[in-house]
């Protein structure tokens, strides 16, 4: 369990690939630098896509928690 | 008592199933015991795929466009008029001016989607699209003079309609160039937002060896977050800039307000359970086609499949029948390779796509098929 407080949540979940990465990408387009938002997705996908895309925009991924049926990663806009 | 349905939208969805509909329930609207009304905001039915061959000059816009009385028939009350409110509690919907509010027994939404280009500063001035009537002759008036420089087509955000189109403008590109001598004087590049060129990871697989074949370069995690359409540039949130002399994109879409406003769904699409189309958060409210969030591609096949589901839906309801017809994701795509060649891909919530070997039969059955559209819409094929 993380004690991150995220300032976005962004829910996915039941959205197939590649849905949950554009509405993260979508959610920090919006966002200012600094911000954290959340993603919440149940595909196995997210595992790699939302890593791969953090580090590709220079935004920091700051934690992956796993939850019963999804996944929630937390990302700071840089 | 009569019982009211009422189709919002007539774009593909909304004509076929008012179309369908009407043919489903002939005896209950003869007897007056089902009334039938498709709502749109403008008098003619719009057939988009046309827009891809236009900047070609191989269309024109008016190709795509008929009007929606002489393809709905007689049996369903057309209402040229504007949506403004929907009250899914009350079941009625309020229209622009003064007019008085009207209730449904069912509601259909097939509003589809807007081009929201205002989304990324620049965009709306720097850019071309092929995906309005007003865009494809803008894009053509520049395309058709283009005898040299960068040509970039970028895929803005997903989803967005036609996910084959992308692929298909920047096929086409290079071939036409290529006829005419000019593609070593043009440079393509194609943008796309996540690692892949598509969204699809089978469609990419296929298709990325064919971009590196014919020269075409690839962006992959490439998001635009601004054009600068004074030094010709565009940037995405990665970091990557790119110059460009002629900019085609895939604008950012939206569906309607008035789904956000009902508590229907967030920006514009509606919650649905995807095999039955029903609202999950309203009884009696159906969507279909790019209004109905279901993580299928926002495709003309997919809105008339949704369609005739929702019809055999519908009837059932109405006849006091359990309905039991369900969508399983069938979608159906043709896509150009070339201005003489094209693949064809057809998948389900189930099977993947494996596109198939491009070919000129395919081309001219895509061509043949959006001949004969017309009688998709008339609910006929």
């Amino acid at each position: 369990m993380t004690d991150i407080e995220p300032d976005e949540t962004v829910d996915a979940r039941g959205a197939a690939c590649p849905g949950p990465l554009m509405d993260l990408i979508g959610q920090i387009r919006d966002a200012e630098a600094g911000d954290v938002v959340r993603l919440l997705s149940d595909t196995d996908q997210s595992l790699t896509d939302v890593p791969e895309w953090a580090e590709e925009a220079g935004n920091e991924l700051l934690a992956i928690e796993e939850l019963d049926d999804h996944n929630a990663f937390y990302v700071e806009k840089a | 008592m009569t019982e009211h349905v009422v189709i919002v939208g007539g774009g593909t969805g909304g004509t076929v199933l008012a179309n369908d509909l009407a043919d489903r329930l002939d005896p209950e609207l003869d007897a007056g015991d089902v009334r039938i009304t498709l709502v749109n905001d403008g008098p003619d039915h719009v057939y988009k795929p046309v827009w891809l061959y236009v900047p070609f000059g191989q269309r024109e816009p008016d190709d795509g466009r008929r009007p929606l009385d002489e393809l709905v028939g007689d049996a369903v009350d057309l209402r040229i008029d504007r949506v403004t409110e929907i009250d899914t509690e009350a079941q009625r919907l309020q229209f622009d001016g003064t007019a008085p509010s009207v209730g449904y027994d069912y509601l259909v939404l097939a509003t589809g989607s807007t081009l929201e280009p205002e989304q990324i500063p620049g965009l709306a001035d720097g850019g071309h699209d092929y995906y309005s009537e007003s865009g494809s002759t803008a894009l053509r008036d520049e395309l058709l003079g283009f005898t040299e420089g960068h040509l970039v087509l970028s895929v803005i955000s997903s989803p967005h309609m036609c996910p084959a189109a992308p692929l298909e403008f920047v096929f086409m590109a290079d071939d036409w160039f290529r006829e005419r001598g000019l593609r070593d004087e043009v440079d393509i590049t194609y943008t796309y937002p996540i690692q892949r060129v598509h969204g699809n990871p089978q469609i990419a697989e296929w298709a990325r060896p064919i971009m590196d074949e014919r020269d075409i370069e690839a962006e992959t995690f490439f998001n635009a977050e601004a054009v600068d359409p004074d030094s010709e540039t565009l940037v995405s949130m990665e970091g990557t800039e790119l110059d460009y002399d002629l900019l085609v994109t895939i604008p950012p879409h939206g569906g309607i307000d008035l789904i956000e406003e009902a508590g229907l769904g967030d920006d514009g699409w509606v919650d649905v359970d995807k095999h039955t189309l029903e609202a999950e958060a309203a009884e009696n409210v159906y969507a279909l086609g790019d209004t109905a969030d279901t993580g299928v591609p926002n495709a003309g096949s997919v809105a008339h499949y949704q369609a005739g589901v929702v019809g055999q839906r519908l009837a059932s309801e109405i006849r006091g029948r359990p309905a039991t017809a369900t969508y399983d994701g069938k979608t159906l795509c043709f896509i150009e390779t070339g201005m003489h060649a094209a693949s064809f891909v057809e998948f389900d919530y189930e099977n993947q796509p494996s596109p198939a070997p491009p070919s000129e039969k395919l081309h001219w059955s895509k061509l043949a098929y959006n001949e004969s559209y017309w009688l998709t819409a008339r609910g006929l094929l």
